[in-house]
């Protein structure tokens, strides 16, 4: 036995290393179809692992204090040694983490990923999103500018329209009659330390979920149906080399984009890192117009389309709720769309055409025609998760092929 | 799908026409900064300090920074750029901040509000907006210092730069906005008293002035971009390594 061997067979008789490997990379059977859309799951691990670095550096020079926060992030940007990409790799991370969650639930959407019998990797999935959009919005305070206080002030405001006790529940959540050095310090230590162990316990359980159904596949096939004589899928390969090598493509090509915009557009037009931003908070100075990060528009645009802001708070939540059901509203047999029904197609593209024009809208001052237009959006969301209630329980669905297509 | 997508985006895009809108200032001309002409960087810096950091402070950004990254030494900051003092009436060191000695209760008694740091004030304002500005001020009899701005209506400040540009007075038109409603609208600027400058010297001036105060609101944006090639071309290296070791792993696969 050599040297290497002996201490793996010391480590494996008293940890499970070699056998978690193998059942996780080295013997997990991935479907040997997955295209382009399959890159952003690994591409989402990656941009965790960069945040939480990069987000470590610059807690060592941060200060969560009222007076400070706003200087100490410009001492990052100027005095600290590299502290301007650390800073730029972090901001700009925060919302390529947003864009690759988007395009990982599309896909699951686009190849029913969500179906039975993934509903629980969906469903923590979608535990994953809130919490990231949790990590998001306290994150987003902490630079301690004009928008980061506003923004925030808006957000906790919409708890308020909770009847009885909405004004005790933003008190809660603030610490304070207004967002202040209180809100900035338990935001910190929820940013920093209990929001990402949930995200990363999360995470864990995803992939636990996910490892233990298998992975779907564009062609919403079950490949596990088909094995041969060692009880191997015919369509699947191991994980590990050919997923963890394919996925090193994916990673390039990310890091390409990603790069772009650190490196040239970090602001990205006021979208990533908001204009107002660069101001410092002034709790007696409204800005103008107050609008959330991109990653919170489509959202913030459902709430603004309902006249009443109980509604609309209800709206909002309601909107997220939807996407948390999804295994429940599609009562569709066939997983992938391209084996279903021209109706699913048409649904699908409105989904998308209505999230990203409310993602635009939401961004945006409102005006008579853009409430309208948010309206129409809301309702083509909505629209979605009813109309595929009913149309997919009798669905004109293609023949699925026994075998994964290339 | 391809063809479903475009028959929905045909049907909902048109939604996105109601969301029209938006208006101009005037003047609306565009600025376009050279990060490479330093020279063009230190006159800024000379009009900051002159004519801007009797009220406003830099306070984030470092003398001796701006020194290195602009071609300025040591030397020549103590002579001509730097006039502030600590409490015991020495010099401030070019090692410190760009601060001013005003403080902010008197600064709010004598204008109003008090005057903003301007370290950011590129990055906030942007510089198409800082230019304009800074050439929109014109003769108003109302106002507390006698002139008004037509880019930031019943701005608290002075036309600081008033001895280098010369008065100038607005010329207005009636306009009916949307609503039918009458309004007096800036169209253009009439000189009515000398300055020390030309109207294509002032602008050059300006210009400076906003290519240091850009300058000041990301004194590593240059550098970040010679940085950025560097790293997409090794990243495009990495691409074609990783597509090639992909490529030679999925042999097997069919």
């Amino acid at each position: 036995m050599s040297k290497q061997n002996s201490l793996l067979g010391w480590i494996d008789a008293r940890f499970p290393l070699t056998k978690m490997w193998n059942e996780h990379l080295a013997q997990y059977y991935a479907p040997k179809n997955f295209n382009f859309w399959y890159y952003f799951g690994s591409l989402a691990l990656l941009v965790l692992i960069m945040q939480i670095v990069t987000g470590i550096f610059l807690t060592m020079q941060y200060k969560p204090d009222g007076d400070l926060a706003f200087g100490s992030v410009e001492y990052i940007m100027r005095d600290v040694d590299w502290g301007w990409l650390i800073r730029y790799l972090h901001s700009t991370g925060a919302s390529f983490f947003f864009i690759v969650v988007y395009l990982h639930m599309f896909r699951g959407m686009m190849y029913g990923s969500y179906q039975k019998p993934r509903e629980l990797v969906w469903l923590f999935g979608m535990f994953i999103f809130l919490a990231l959009m949790a990590e998001a919005f306290m994150g987003y305070l902490l630079p301690w500018g004009q928008m980061s206080y506003w923004g925030a002030q808006v957000i906790i405001s919409l708890f308020g329209a909770i009847p009885w006790v909405g004004d005790d529940i933003t008190l809660f959540i603030r610490g304070d009659y207004v967002i202040s050095d209180a809100t900035l310090n338990r935001f910190f230590a929820l940013h920093v330390i209990a929001v990402p162990i949930i995200l990363l316990a999360l995470v864990v359980m995803h992939i636990i979920a996910l490892h233990e159904v298998g992975s779907n596949n564009p062609d919403g096939i079950d490949i596990k149906k088909l094995k041969d004589e060692n009880g191997i899928p015919l369509d699947g390969i191991p994980f590990h080399p050919y997923y963890s090598v394919k996925d090193i493509v994916g990673v390039a090509g990310f890091l390409i984009v990603f790069s772009s915009v650190v490196f040239f557009f970090p602001e990205m037009k006021g979208y990533f890192l908001e204009y107002a931003n660069f101001v410092p908070a002034n709790p007696f100075k409204t800005p103008e117009h107050i609008a959330p990060v991109w990653y919170f528009t489509p959202f913030y645009a459902i709430l603004r389309a309902v006249p009443d802001k109980l509604f609309g708070v209800i709206a909002m939540f309601a909107a997220i709720v939807m996407l948390f059901l999804l295994p429940w509203f599609d009562r569709g047999k066939v997983r992938s769309i391209r084996y279903r029904s021209t109706a699913f197609k048409l649904l699908l593209a409105m989904f998308v055409i209505s999230f990203i024009g409310l993602g635009y809208l939401g961004a945006l001052p409102p005006t008579e025609g853009r409430t309208l237009a948010s309206r129409v959006f809301t309702l083509g969301y909505f629209g979605y998760f009813i109309a595929l209630w009913f149309i997919s329980k009798n669905e004109n669905t293609k023949p699925v092929p026994e075998r994964v297509t290339s | 799908m391809k063809k479903s997508v475009w028959i929905v985006a045909g049907l909902l895009l048109p939604v996105l026409g109601w969301a029209a809108g938006g208006g101009a200032i005037y003047p609306n001309d565009d600025i376009d900064i050279d990060w490479d002409d330093k020279a063009s960087m230190q006159r800024g810096a000379a009009l900051f300090v002159n004519y801007c950091m009797g009220c406003h402070s830099a306070e984030y950004m470092r003398y001796n920074r701006m020194g290195q990254d602009l071609g300025i030494s040591d030397e020549l900051l103590r002579e001509n750029l730097i006039f502030t003092t600590n409490q015991y009436g020495e010099q401030t060191k070019v090692g410190e901040q760009m601060k001013i000695t005003m403080n902010k209760e008197y600064a709010e008694t004598a204008f109003g509000t008090a005057p903003p740091d301007l370290t950011l004030i590129a990055r906030s304002r942007g510089t198409h907006w800082l230019y304009n500005y800074l050439r929109g001020f014109y003769v108003d009899e109302t106002r507390p210092f006698g002139v008004n701005n037509s880019v930031f209506p019943n701005v608290g400040m002075p036309h600081v730069l008033l001895d280098l540009e010369g008065l100038k007075k607005a010329v207005t038109e009636t306009h009916k906005d949307a609503e039918g409603n009458e309004k007096e609208v800036i169209v253009g600027f009439e000189k009515i008293g000398e300055g020390s400058m030309s109207e294509a010297e002032y602008d050059q001036a300006v210009k400076d002035l906003v290519s240091f105060l850009d300058y000041v609101g990301e004194p590593i944006k240059q550098k970040r971009k010679n940085i950025g090639v560097g790293v997409l071309i090794f990243l495009f290296i990495f691409l074609i390594l990783a597509i090639m070791l992909k490529k030679e792993y999925w042999k097997d696969v069919h």
